[in-house]
Parts: structure tokens; sequence; C-alpha cells
């Protein structure tokens, strides 16, 4: 019997009410109605707000970032958090207080002590270091710095947001620059190896036979390396004298290597049943060439699935990296990733004295968390048809 | 078999056509044997006319019907095509490109209305495609061409925008119908095209079917396994069985005078939308054989109730018993066989028996159709 | 309310103005709104109709295995419980559906069987040990005694070499094969009602044959009251007493299996009588149809559900009201239509 599954699905995607709902329904392309569905997924909406919000912060994060990143200031090793103070005695005045720091003679620790008396003001988009959005046009605004009145003080003397790594590093601006490296390293990954994957799935699903076996033997063999093992052998072998660019993009090149695997598999499950698929057999029938079968009717009916692979495979790069990165060998120092900073952060007498020094784990676990809900949202969304 | 139908030439004759799927196993995938799915069937069809190809699941008749449209490639055999009286194209054997040649000829209405129309296309783009991808470049020319075939179906052509979600199975069968008569085919195949419809749209497409044959003076070739809706659309019908044709002939001949045990067997099976008319059946014994490991001799032989030692051992011959009869029975000479019209009425006390052998003797074909009678209300 | 075979024996099954509906977030879907039917021992009556009728929600509303986010919004199931010996009556909408009384019930006293056994069936044991299960969860054997009824229960429904096909998986066996092996499971409580819905859809006409034979001669030797489900005209012909047409979860008429076939009065039920071939009508002339399509179950039509396919449409009183299931007229009272071509409307619902 004719149950009809798929307006089924269509239709309770949306809310039916009316002739005019009905027409809009009617004339729905795919894309609509994935995005119809999507917008039903609240959790994975949140993480595509999250996920944007990061891309935000790769993009300008000269003007999130109010410190040179790498500048040392042996004088402020290890400051802690210094909270901001919204109100002073008259009223509104944000600032943070001045501090002074010395060296216990008994435990050499370093102490700071906060000079009450001494407010320093602090406001948005303060004028700080000059620097060039996306490369291009010259600013010095940042979103905080210290107020413009204050006299030409730099926010990188006066304020530390998440306190100071031990060289006394702002910790603020650090992350977001590893922000930066750690999120486009999972996204150039992810092209590299989904490009691969793309490529040799859909070849090894098109033609089948003696071709499709020898690359899903290879995919085994390439699946059955244990990774940590491989990448560490590898990553062993990148020369020392390579500058952060090669050393980046030779991780990125390893990672994507690793990763294609998982997408030539799923993209040629797909072609292998998209080629039995009724509609295929009829445009075939109708005297189409294979190019346009290829291109306006089966990779349609699966891109919908590789973004959502897509953004599934983007948290596993990111922790490759930083696991690579932790263990000292992915990026290195004067590189910043979210596993450079980590690693900093390894032995228990930072974790003791200066657990700030952890906050790095924090953007990993919310965007890794951003990334497998939004896949997840994207991926019930991608079938709006219910095949 | 050369057979010169009423106008010279049949437009389709198939000769000796056989499709073996290989069977293979291990690390090495090797062969280690085949699936007969059609094996060595032949038959022709002439202009205008429908000739039905009927059998249960796995009989090989969807297999064989592909491989007229070289939709899958036939094992051995010939598939002699004549889209005009002078031309011949044995499509078995046709390359690549004259295959989209010849397909402007022969077009195909699938069985799932849901899954043979591509989701992410409108109703022009999907019935416009064969146009498209066959010349016509010009959208307007396309778009009134594409109007025109939906009216011909019976769908509005408003409609062209539209994604086929939008639509229920039967008006989506339509919207297949429009697509296969795109380029003016001369054969259509129709694999089980109203199998997947609710009892009420079944009627709607048969009619549509119909019509359309009468007015474009299309040929069909019917593959169905609901032997009643078989019986409304074709002129002549042809059964098989594991891979084999085992009856062939008109439709009148067929229904009430079959000259095969599986075709009595059949009919006989098919439950009748009548309480009036409820009658006994001839029950199968046991169940279809595997085409992969046929019995030896008539593949039929272990669920015939007239089987005999030479059933079990030789192959029965593919003959023409009578002008335009064909059938492949050893017995075929003696045996009387029940047709529809001859229904035994419904013995009211013992309800069937599951034994064949008491109920209908071979004798009991010569019954009288004395039911039958009770069909006009 | 239906009264067919009032005088006669008491009905084991009586189902009153059943109502199940859905409740998905986008509405509500009227899945069954307002079912009456009763059925027999021995008897076996028909529910048919075409796809989105709510013909199977039914059997799954008896049977209290609706699933979420279904629910019996109204309605009674009155059956004839057997406990101790003695039969009391029981609304098996009003129990719980989990209850012990459910659980005895379900699969013990009444059995289903479903179009594709395979899923009913799981695939990683052997049908003989599932079927051994069900023999033990209503009745106190063992596991020995257990076996040998299993195979006696599939030598009862035809299946040779029962022993070792106990020791077979479902996907070993064919779909006939997989059909009998279903209901010899749903056998193994001796059930009074066996509801089979669609039993032989998936199948082929030749097997088809054998298992509505089976379902027959089992009928006879057990005594049960079978409820078949279909949408196949032909089957319920050859196997019904009674039958219920069913259209958008409503029952447009009832009756004896001869008074639905050569004397249908709902228009719908008219129209899909002719609209069918058969082996006796003349071949290749057009049929006559009914137009349009099942509507979407969100876009239900108001009044009559099917008055916008129906030839004898009344405007202002067919799109306005409700019909109620009625009995054609006193003589004639085992014919339920709900049709105002028969009688007036009773509700003032606008």
């Amino acid at each position: 019997m004719a149950e009809d599954h798929t307006t089924r699905t269509i239709e309770s995607t949306v809310a039916v009410g009316g002739a005019r709902e009905e027409e809009r329904i009617s004339v729905a392309t795919q894309w609509q109605l994935t995005w119809w569905r999507f917008r039903k997924h609240k959790v994975a909406n949140i993480a595509a707000i999250v996920l944007i919000t990061y891309y935000v912060v790769v993009l300008f994060a000269d003007f999130f970032a109010y410190a040179d990143p790498n500048l040392p200031a042996a004088k402020r090793g290890l400051l802690p958090p210094q909270p901001i103070h919204l109100f002073d005695d008259d009223g509104w005045n944000p600032h943070v207080l001045a501090f002074e720091g010395s060296r216990d003679p008994e435990t050499f620790e370093r102490v700071y002590e906060i000079l009450g008396d001494q407010p320093i003001s602090v406001q948005f988009f303060a004028q700080g270091l000059e620097y060039e959005i996306l490369g291009i046009i010259p600013w010095d605004r940042h979103l905080i710095g210290v107020s413009d009145d204050a006299g030409g003080a730099l926010a990188q003397e006066h304020v530390s947001l998440l306190g100071t790594d031990i060289q006394g590093r702002d910790m603020w601006s650090r992350i977001v620059f590893a922000t930066r490296i750690s999120m486009t390293i999972g996204l150039i990954a992810v092209a590299i190896s989904q490009i691969l994957g793309i490529v040799i799935g859909g070849v090894s699903g098109y033609f089948g036979g003696l071709i499709d076996t020898v690359i899903q033997r290879i995919i085994e063999i390439v699946r059955s390396i244990p990774q940590i093992p491989l990448l560490m052998g590898i990553a062993a072998a990148v020369p020392k004298d390579w500058t952060i660019e090669q050393i980046y993009f030779a991780i990125t090149i390893l990672l994507a290597l690793i990763l294609w695997t998982e997408l030539a598999r799923v993209v040629r499950g797909r072609f292998l049943s998209l080629r039995e698929e009724d509609f295929v057999m009829a445009a075939e029938l109708a005297g189409a060439s294979r190019m346009r079968i290829i291109l306006r009717h089966m990779v349609p009916s699966f891109l919908s699935h590789i973004i959502a692979a897509t953004t599934l495979a983007i948290p596993t790069i990111i922790i490759s990296e930083t696991s690579l990165s932790f263990l000292g060998l992915g990026l290195r120092p004067p590189a910043i990733s979210w596993g450079v900073l980590l690693q900093q952060a390894q032995n228990i007498q930072t974790l003791a004295l200066s657990p700030w020094l952890l906050l790095p784990a924090l953007p990993v676990i919310v965007a890794i968390l951003a990334f497998n809900f939004l896949g997840d949202g994207l991926r019930d969304a991608a079938d709006p048809y219910g095949t | 078999m050369t057979v010169e139908g009423p106008n010279g030439h049949p437009l389709l004759e198939v000769k000796r056509l056989k499709k073996y799927f290989p069977i293979r196993k291990g690390f090495m995938r090797r062969e280690v044997g085949a699936v007969r799915a059609v094996d060595d069937v032949s038959f022709h069809i002439d202009r205008g006319e429908t000739l039905s190809l009927v059998g249960e699941s796995g009989c090989g008749k969807t297999t064989a019907a592909r491989c007229i449209l070289r939709a899958n490639d036939p094992t051995d055999g010939q598939i002699l095509f004549r889209p005009t009286e002078d031309q011949v194209f044995d499509v078995a054997q046709s390359t690549r490109r004259e295959l989209r040649r010849l397909r402007r000829d022969m077009q195909l209405i699938f069985q799932d209305p849901f899954s043979s129309l591509n989701p992410r296309f409108t109703l022009l783009e999907i019935v416009g495609e064969p146009l498209l991808v066959n010349g016509m470049r010009s959208g307007r020319e396309r778009q009134e061409r594409v109007e025109e075939l939906l009216r011909l179906v019976g769908m509005r052509p408003e409609y062209m925008r539209r994604f086929p979600h939008a639509f229920s199975g039967g008006q989506r069968q339509r919207i297949g119908i429009a697509r296969a008569l795109a380029l003016n085919p001369r054969l259509v195949v129709a694999d089980e095209p109203v199998s997947a419809l609710d009892v009420s749209v079944q009627a709607q497409i048969l009619n549509l079917l119909l019509e359309l044959q009468q007015k474009l003076g299309l040929t069909y070739l019917f593959v169905a396994h609901d032997l009643s809706v078989v019986k409304h659309l074709s002129d002549r019908v042809a059964v098989m069985y594991v891979g084999r044709l085992v009856e062939m002939t008109d439709r009148e001949r067929l229904f009430n005078s079959p000259r095969h045990p599986y075709t009595e067997a059949l009919l006989s099976s098919v439950p009748e939308p009548d309480p009036r008319k409820r009658s006994q059946r001839i029950v199968l014994e046991g169940e279809v054989a595997n085409p992969a490991a046929p019995p030896s001799g008539c593949y039929f032989h272990p669920r015939c109730r007239y089987a005999q030692d030479v059933c079990r051992t030789d192959t029965p011959v593919w003959e023409e018993v009578a002008e335009g009869h064909w059938v492949a029975c050893h017995r075929v000479k003696e045996l009387e066989l029940a047709g529809v019209r001859d229904r035994l009425p419904m013995n009211t006390a013992a309800g069937t028996s599951t034994n064949p052998a008491t109920n209908a003797t071979p004798a009991a074909g010569s019954a009288t159709d004395g039911d039958a009678t009770a069909n006009s209300e | 309310m239906a009264t067919l075979a009032a005088g006669k024996r008491r009905p084991l099954l009586r189902v009153h103005n059943l109502k199940t509906y859905f409740f998905p977030d986008e509405g509500t879907v009227r899945a069954v709104d307002g079912a009456s039917f009763e059925v027999c021992a021995g008897q076996t009556l028909g529910i048919v109709g075409e796809s989105g009728c709510g013909k199977s929600v039914t059997a799954r509303s008896i049977l209290r295995i609706v699933e979420h986010p279904g629910e019996i919004v109204e309605g009674e199931i009155r059956y004839l419980h057997r406990t101790d010996g003695r039969e009391v009556e029981l609304d098996l909408a009003q129990i719980s559906a989990d209850g012990p009384e459910m659980r005895q019930i379900r699969g013990g006293e009444i059995a289903m069987i479903f179009q594709e056994p395979m899923t009913s069936f799981s695939p990683v044991h052997p049908i003989g040990s599932q079927i051994v299960e069900a023999i033990r969860l209503h009745s106190p054997l063992g596991k020995r005694e257990a076996r040998e009824r299993a195979a006696d229960l599939l030598r009862q429904v035809g299946i040779s070499r029962a022993e070792a096909r106990l020791d077979e998986y479902a996907y070993q066996l064919s779909g006939g094969l997989r059909q009998r092996a279903m209901i010899a499971m749903a056998l193994s409580a001796e059930p009074r009602v066996l509801i089979a819905d669609e039993p032989t859809t998936a199948l082929d006409v030749t097997t088809q044959a054998q298992i509505l034979d089976l379902l027959r001669q089992l009928q006879t030797d057990l005594g049960m009251a079978i409820i078949l489900i279909t949408h196949n005209l032909g089957v319920v012909a050859e196997m019904c007493d009674t039958v219920v047409v069913m259209y958008l979860g409503r029952v447009v008429e009832e009756g004896s299996v001869d008074a639905i076939f050569h004397n249908p009065k709902h228009p719908y039920t008219r129209l899909l009588l002719q609209s069918i071939p058969s082996l006796y009508s003349e071949a290749r002339v057009p049929l006559p149809t009914i137009s349009g399509a099942i509507p979407h179950p969100y876009n239900r039509p108001e009044g009559c559900p099917f008055h916008d396919r129906c030839p004898q449409f009344m405007p202002g009183t067919c799109d306005r009201h409700v019909p109620e299931l009625q009995a054609l007229d006193e003589r004639e009272s085992d014919q339920l239509v709900s049709c105002f071509l028969y009688h007036e409307p009773t509700d003032e619902r606008a």
C-alpha cells in the first residue's frame, strides 16, 4: 500500500495550515525544507550561534585581543585573573586595580599586592596597539582596553583579564590567537580530507568492480594503522628548523591524510545505493550523460550528508591537533594553539598554583560540543525526504 | 522464431534471452555459480498491442524487462527492435551511443512512484529532462511540451513548478508516465505500474494507460503479478516460472483455457472479490524453486500435480501447440485444465481441501461453467 | 451501536465508538474516529480499507500497542476475558496497557500476526527458541515440553521437518514459511481471537492461497475468532463472514459479506468494488473510478470524510455534518451505513 511517508515527513516539518502554506511547501526546494527542519532543532541552533561567534573571533582576533600574545613581561609572570570592577565611589566607572609584584623571600613564590588606590579605567572599543583588520584595514581599537583618557596607557601593561602565563604573557590574548589557529587548522584539514574522500569514494562507488575492491583494501589498511603512534612517528620526522607556517601545513596535511577514509566510505556507500535508485535509472533511460547523472542527480542527493559529515569531522581534527601539540609533537611555540597552551599546564605545580593556565581547555570543550550538536542537527535536517 | 504480426514485422522480438547473475564467494570473489534469472526466453510484441509478462516474485519478469531496455546487460540472446518497418537494431549488442538513440523509442514506467522521481527536481525538470538531454535546448519550447504532457496525463500544468513531495502516489505515477512519454516512444515497458498504489487509485492509472495507448498508438510490455490487472490490460499474456516462459497466448485463451498446469494453479489462486464465487482452489504445495539451484527437468515438476517421470528428467520444449499458443509442458497434449470460467464452487461443508490430489483431478477441468452465471448481479 | 449478530451468540469482542488519536507536535491526527464492530467465536471479521483508513491502528488499539504519540481517547473495547474458568467482560480501553490482565490477554487470548513476519522474529535467535519463549510466557510448561509443543505447532501450520526448522533463523525461511511460523507462534497460547494484519500482502498469489487456506482450516479446528485486516477485497470476499469498511478513520459501512459485496450502500463501498478489475469483468474497457486521492490526515475534510470525492455529494449536508453509523432500517438491521443518503443529520455541528 502506498503509505506516503515522504509527504508525511515533510508536512510534519512545517505545521500545516491552509492552502497558502500548502503552496509554500509544494514549491519548496530541498534547501528550504532542510532549513525549516534545522530551525526546529534548538540545540543545533544554539551550537550554530556559538560557532559563528568562534569564527568571528578567528577573523577579528586582533580586535578581541588587547595584548601582544608573544610579548613576555618578566615582572608580570603568573598573574592571576584580574577582576573588573564596575563601580567606584562616584558611581559607574569600570576599572581594574593596579598591582605590584614581588617575590616571597622564603618560598620564591611571586606574590601580587593590589594597590586599591590606583584604579585604571577600562572601556569597550578602546584605543590600543595598532593592527590591520583582516590584514588590510589599519585600526587601533580593541574590544577592551584602558580608557582613552588614561593618557595613552597600554592595556597589555595593566589589564590581565584571565591572568598571565609564566612569562607574563596575557592569557586572554593568547587564547584568542590560539582559537584562530586551532579553529582554522581543523577547517583546512577537513577541506583537504573531504575532497580526497569525495573523489576517491566517488570513483570507488561509481565504477565499482576491481577499482572499488582495490580502493576498499587501501582504506582498510590506512584505517588499521593505529593513529597516535603514526602521528607521533611522522611528527617526529618534521625537521626542527621548519617555520611555524611549514609545521602548520605539515600537521594539516598529516591529519587530512588520516581522515579521508571515513568520508570516502560514506560517499562510496551513497553512490552505491544511489546507483540503484529508480530516478537515477530513469535519467539514464532518458539518455542523460554520465556526467549529468553524477552532477545533477547523484551529488545533490548526498551533498547534505557530506555537509553533516564534514561538520562532525572538524572536532576530530581539532582534538587531534590539540592532543599532538599537547604531547609536544604538533605545533611548537612560538606558534599558539589550544594544544600549545595546554602543554604549558602540564605539571602539577601549575595546577596547584596557577589553575587559570587550564582555561584554554574550556574553549576546546565548548567548540567540540558545538560542532557535534550542529553536526547532529544538520544530519537530522539534511534529508527532508526521509530516504 | 520470426513472427509476422498483422502489421508486418513485430516491434520487438526477443530470441533466446538469457541473463545469469554470477554468485561470487570468498576473498577473491571467485564465481561459484549463477542465478539464472532469465533462462532462454523468446517472445515478440506486435505494434500497438499489450503483452503482459506475469509470474511470482523472483520469476525473472522484471529482469527480462530491464534487459530489453538494457538497464541490465543480457548474458546471451537477441533483442530485435524495429522502431520503423525497415530498421532493425539488436538491443542486446547496441553500443552506448546507439542505446541513447534507441531509448527515445523505448521507455519505462516504474513501480514505485516515490523513488522514481528525483525529489530535488520540479515537475518541469523531471518531465523536461528527457527533452533537454535529447537536444531540446530552448526552455520555452520545453515548457510548452511539458505543459502538453502534463495535460495528457491529467495533471494541471500550473503544478509544473512544484516538487514531487507535493503529490500523492497516483499523481506521482502520472508524472512518471508523462516523463516516459516525453520523447514519443513506440514501446513502453510498464513494470508493475499500479501495484504500489491504493486500490481506489489503481483504476485511474489503468484507465489512463488504456487511453494513452489508444491516443498515441503505444505498444506496452506490461510486467505484473496481479492477474486481475493483467487480464484487464493485456492483449496477450506470457507466464514465467523460475526464469522460463511456461505459457504464452492471447488473453481469452490464457484465462479461459490454459494449457500449462502452473497457469491453471495461478488462476485458481486469485481470490475473487465476490463471496458468492468462493471456489475450490488448487493449492500448490511447497515453494517456488530457487533459480540458483533449479530442479531437474521441468522446473515446475516438484509442485505439479500432473508430473510424471519424464517431467523429472527432461526439459520440456517451448512449442506452439495451437496457432499463437505457446506452451512448455511434456503433457500438454493429454491434459485438460481448468480456466477462470471453470472454477469449482466451494463445497461449503468441507471447506477447501489442502490435498490437491483429491479435489481437482485432471478430469475436473471439464466441470461446467455454471458458476460463472452468478457473475452478473 | 453495532448489533450484528443480535440474539445469537454472545460476541467475544465488542468495540464501540473507538477513537484513537495521534498527537504529534503539528496537530491532531484522528487515526480512528469512532469505530464499532463485534466478532463472535468461529467467525471472521474483515476490516477493509485503503492506506490511512485506520484499520491497523484499530487492531493495535485492541491489543493496546498503539505507539506514542497515539492514544485511545474514547470508546470501549469489551472483551470476554476468561479467568478461573469464568468469563468476565473487561473493557480493554480502560485497563492499564502494561497491567497483568492486558499482558495475559495480549499474545495469550488475543494474538496478532503481521504483514512482514521478518520483523516479528528476532534475527539473532532461532525461531524455535522464540516460539518456546512465547509458549512458556502463557503456560507453565517446562523447556522440553515447550519445545515439543513448538514442534507440534509448526506441524499444525503445515511446516515439514518441524524439529529441524526449530533451530533455523527467520532469514533462512522463505516468505511463506516465515508467515506460517509467525502463525504458529501466535497459536502458541491457544488464542480465542486472532488479529491478522495484512497477513498475505507481502506474499505471492500461490503462497497467499496456502496461507488463507491454513487460516481457514485452523479456524475450523480451533474455533477462533479472526479479525482480518486487509486492503484486498478478493481476500475479504474469500475469507470473511462480516465486513467493516473504513475510510479515513471512520467506519462507512458494515454488514455481512454478502450484503457488502452484493448490496453495498455507501458510495465509497460501491465505487471501490466497481473500480477493481476482476478475472470475470470485461477487459480493456474503462473502469469506474473514484476521483481524487485519499486526503492527507492533517487535511481531513469537514463533515463526511468522503464528501469531496463522492459523486452523490449533497452540498450543505455532507460538508457540514458528520454522518453516524446507523442501521439501514428496522428490518435489515445487520447492515449499517454511515451516509446521509440513508438518514438525516442528527448532530447540529456546523
